[in-house]
């Protein structure tokens, strides 16, 4: 590693206009290895969670499983994952799925689980299938608490991604490994503050999102929205 | 097959405990490992658990408590690494090379997890029993030792825990800064490509992150017995409070 | 009773696992007939609701048989069973996440009904059931208790289902609001002729609502089953009389219309007529007043007082009645009407003024006790 004495201690602007290119692609290379760990960890969890809602004794082998890959250190898991996937993006991708399956099968099944009884029992008496009742009814209804879910699990994927850099990938997280590499602050400080930038950005998309897709729950102010306990006391995964 | 039987018979060798050479052995490397986690999550407590208890009595800056908790969640603690390895060795500060820069990233992430769950915690108490206990003539000290802390606690370690386990999943990124730690063996196992080394030091850190999530769950459990009973109320196996999450 | 029966249960038995702690039934048979109202009442742990639900298979009956218009209700798939079968339950269970309008149109959606027949139904109930228009696009939780029940009722007319299920309906409801529900529910029914079955705890509610009147006890017993009237007039045996509670009397007089009794003939007199034949009706009903009729007109009344010194009655100002009942007013309402009058008697008119008779204490509290 290069340690060389820090001479160029200020900010270079130049660098940026003269990279801007590559920070670009850079930019969408991190927006693509998230989107693509989300939305391969929702396949995953939606039919387990909804397995495990149905079948309660399923639900605590689950989570300790999910549980103790999403407590193993990213860069431990990358490297269990290198001597058989290489540098890939599958290495990646696998890494960075596993730590999306804990949040997003514990909301799903907390969001399910806080569908008002009532309401249940209104769509059995009317006639809705247990096919209908979980497309028409409980998933809709558990919306909100898995919208908490994927926020997470989309702001943590954000920040995990820029330790990829460490194993060939990493988006914005490759100015910041070689901004290490270099002692140059200016890659360093781009690729913190751009995925920082992102990782806000995105979280506000998905408020918005989660606004357009349940307005019912909008003029509710918290009444029966299902503990935030799911959504604060899960830590994101930050290394 | 042939690499698991190469890791074990690493796991096996003494030297790899104890050291030759210039590596100081997983001993040592554990060590450093844990102490550096401990010391920047006992400094962060240190400062962050009366702020946090303060905002929560008061109400005060809560705003400023809610933005730490979400601008600490969407750093990148790579990013953050890598800003205080540069601002340590820009400063030439004295020390192991990479250590300042660790321990100041890993402080610096121990903060949101513990502010943002003493003040929830806090903030959390039922209004009617502190309007109770003030009704009674409870000074607000006396509210805060004897009601709300107590009532807190669970959360509170809770937050500790997630700091916690957080950093010490941080600190192994320390040895891509040079420092030690058992990030060392899985930084120099990619360096020199060497699949045994990158094995073990990933079966090392896995393991001490699930210790040390499991070690404080027991301690959680013995600190709030009370939790026991407040579990079954919670949603659907959302026992978030208990199976951490880490970093 | 008279008509086709629509709803039949015999010898319906449901037992639990002592974990599920839901109230169990014991051999019940009863035969509901097309059009009418049927509540059953109890306490909790009676069984009331079990039944309810065992009707449209909410719970399964461990024994017995139990046949909606003629089909057993075992033999039909449950979730076609239910979508035939209009359910309302307290809570109501709007779904938080569709509109009024849809909530509406819930089970036509399921059966797959054409948009334009659906949106013309939605229309149809939120008209039937004064629902504001301006509410159809609005979500549960934006309205008040009292107008969800009301969608809750139009979502289980919304296939004009034949029977209709319904469980304390009117229980969340602060008790002004329950009333005008109540009112509106018995107006609707007039008119829409269902079978409904009424599960509540609340007795006077039963005795409103029913045209016959379940009395469960524990272990789904049905200790009398009969008209509000006859339970409150002869009831079975101690616990339906407990049940009932004191004011049985009182209660049946809000049941009673006057034309279901006889009305006296009262004393009257003509405007036209002497003071001797005032005087001679006073005497003959031994009262010291006497009403003024003319041409069957009712004018008023006159005492010995009031015609002191008169040639004919006319010339004694008659005076009005400060209130009168009719044949559709309530045996309650007429005991009101005596215990606020200076006549000590209720004047029974009908048709605007037409005097028919009148209502003693003693003629009321004879039939009460008869």
């Amino acid at each position: 590693m290069n340690l060389a004495q820090a001479d160029r201690p200020t900010i270079k602007w130049s660098w940026i206009g003269d990279n801007s290119d590559k920070i670009f692609a850079r930019f969408i290379e991190h927006i693509e290895l998230t989107v693509l760990a989300v939305a391969i960890g929702l396949l995953i969890s939606v039919p387990l969670a909804i397995y495990a809602y149905r079948h309660r004794w399923f639900y605590t082998p689950l989570t300790s499983v999910t549980g103790i890959l999403y407590t193993i250190p990213s860069l431990a898991l990358f490297a269990f994952l290198l001597p058989y996937t290489g540098l890939t993006v599958q290495t990646a991708e696998i890494g960075l799925v596993g730590y999306t399956l804990l949040i997003l099968i514990r909301n799903i099944v907390a969001g399910l689980a806080g569908v008002p009884p009532d309401v249940r029992e209104a769509a059995r008496g009317m006639g809705f299938s247990s096919g209908q009742m979980l497309w028409r009814v409980e998933m809709p209804l558990a919306l909100p608490v898995i919208m908490a879910g994927v926020r997470l699990a989309t702001v943590t994927t954000v920040g995990l991604v820029t330790v990829t850099a460490l194993i060939g990938k990493g988006g914005l997280g490759f100015f910041i490994l070689s901004g290490m590499r270099t002692d140059f602050i200016t890659a360093i400080l781009v690729g913190s503050i751009l995925s920082l930038v992102l990782a806000v950005t995105v979280d506000g998309l998905l408020v918005y999102l989660e606004r357009r897709i349940t307005p019912w729950s909008r003029s509710r102010a918290g009444q029966r929205r299902p503990a935030p306990k799911t959504q604060s006391s899960i830590g994101p995964r930050v290394a | 097959m042939d690499q698991l039987t190469a890791v074990w018979e690493w796991f096996m060798m003494e030297s790899t405990w104890r050291g030759s050479g210039i590596d100081p052995g997983i001993l040592v490397r554990v060590y450093e490992h844990m102490s550096m986690s401990l010391q920047a999550v006992a400094l962060a407590a240190l400062l962050v658990l009366p702020i946090g208890l303060y905002i929560g009595h008061t109400r005060r800056w809560e705003f400023a408590a809610i933005s730490i908790g979400n601008f600490g969640r969407a750093l990148p603690s790579f990013g953050i690494l890598g800003i205080t390895f540069f601002i340590t060795t820009a400063l030439d500060v004295p020390g192991i090379l990479g250590f300042w820069a660790t321990f100041t990233a890993l402080f610096l992430l121990a903060i949101p997890p513990i502010l943002t769950n003493t003040y929830v915690g806090i903030k959390g108490v039922d209004a009617d029993t502190i309007e109770a206990a003030r009704g009674m003539g409870m000074t607000e000290r006396e509210i805060l030792t004897r009601l709300e802390i107590p009532l807190a606690a669970p959360l509170i370690v809770a937050g500790i825990r997630l700091a916690t386990v957080q950093v010490v999943a941080t600190a192994t990124l320390g040895a891509v800064v040079a420092w030690g730690g058992l990030g060392r063996y899985i930084v120099d196992g990619l360096a020199r490509g060497n699949d045994v080394l990158l094995l073990g030091g990933a079966i090392l850190v896995a393991l001490l992150a699930i210790v040390t999530e499991v070690a404080f769950g027991v301690l959680e459990r013995i600190a709030a017995p009370r939790l026991t009973s407040q579990k079954k109320r919670v949603v659907a196996g959302s026992r978030s409070g208990q199976l951490g999450p880490a970093a | 009773m008279t008509g086709d029966v629509m709803i039949s249960l015999k010898n319906v038995s449901k037992v639990f696992d002592s974990a599920e702690g839901s109230a169990a039934v014991h051999d019940l048979s009863m035969d509901i007939v097309r059009g009418e109202t049927v509540v059953l009442v109890g306490p909790s742990g009676c069984g009331k609701t079990t039944t309810m639900k065992m009707i449209n298979r909410l719970v399964e009956p461990t024994s017995g048989e139990i046949t909606v218009n003629g089909t057993d209700v075992m033999k039909q798939d449950p979730v076609e069973l239910r979508r035939g079968i209009g359910y309302v339950i307290q809570s109501i269970g709007l779904m938080p996440h569709r509109t009024i309008a849809q909530n509406i149109a819930t089970v036509p959606e399921l059966l797959k009904w054409d948009a334009t027949k659906v949106k013309q139904r939605v229309a149809e109930l939120s008209d039937i059931l004064e629902l504001d228009e301006a509410l159809l696009g609005r979500y549960p939780n934006e309205l008040s208790g009292g107008q969800r029940q009301r969608v809750g009722v139009a979502r289980a007319l919304a296939v004009d289902p034949p029977v209709m299920l319904m469980d304390e309906p009117f229980g969340a409801v602060d008790p002004i609001v329950r009333e005008r529900l109540q009112d509106q529910f018995l107006d609707l029914q007039d008119r829409l002729k269902k079978t409904i079955v009424f599960v509540t705890h609340d007795i006077d509610e039963a005795i409103k609502m029913a045209d016959r009147i379940a009395i469960l006890n524990r272990g789904g017993v049905i200790e009398q089953f009969a008209s509000p009237e006859e339970i409150l007039r002869s009831p079975a045996n101690d616990f339906v009389k407990q049940f009932v509670g004191v004011e049985r009397g009182l209660k049946r007089l809000a049941l009673l219309k006057v034309s279901q009794i006889g009305i006296e003939e009262g004393p009257v007199v003509s405007p036209e007529a002497p003071i001797r034949d005032a005087e001679r009706a006073m005497e003959k009903f031994d009262y010291d007043w006497c009403s003024v009729v003319e041409d069957g007109e009712l004018l008023g009344w006159v005492d010995r007082e009031s015609l002191g010194g008169c040639l004919t009655v006319a010339e004694a100002q008659a005076r009005p009645f400060s209130a009168y009942v009719t044949h559709d007013s309530t045996l309650r309402e007429a005991l009101d009407s005596i215990v606020t009058s200076r006549t000590q008697v209720a004047v029974v008119a009908s048709g605007g003024q037409r005097y028919v008779g009148i209502l003693s204490l003693e003629r009321i509290s004879k039939e009460i006790i008869s």
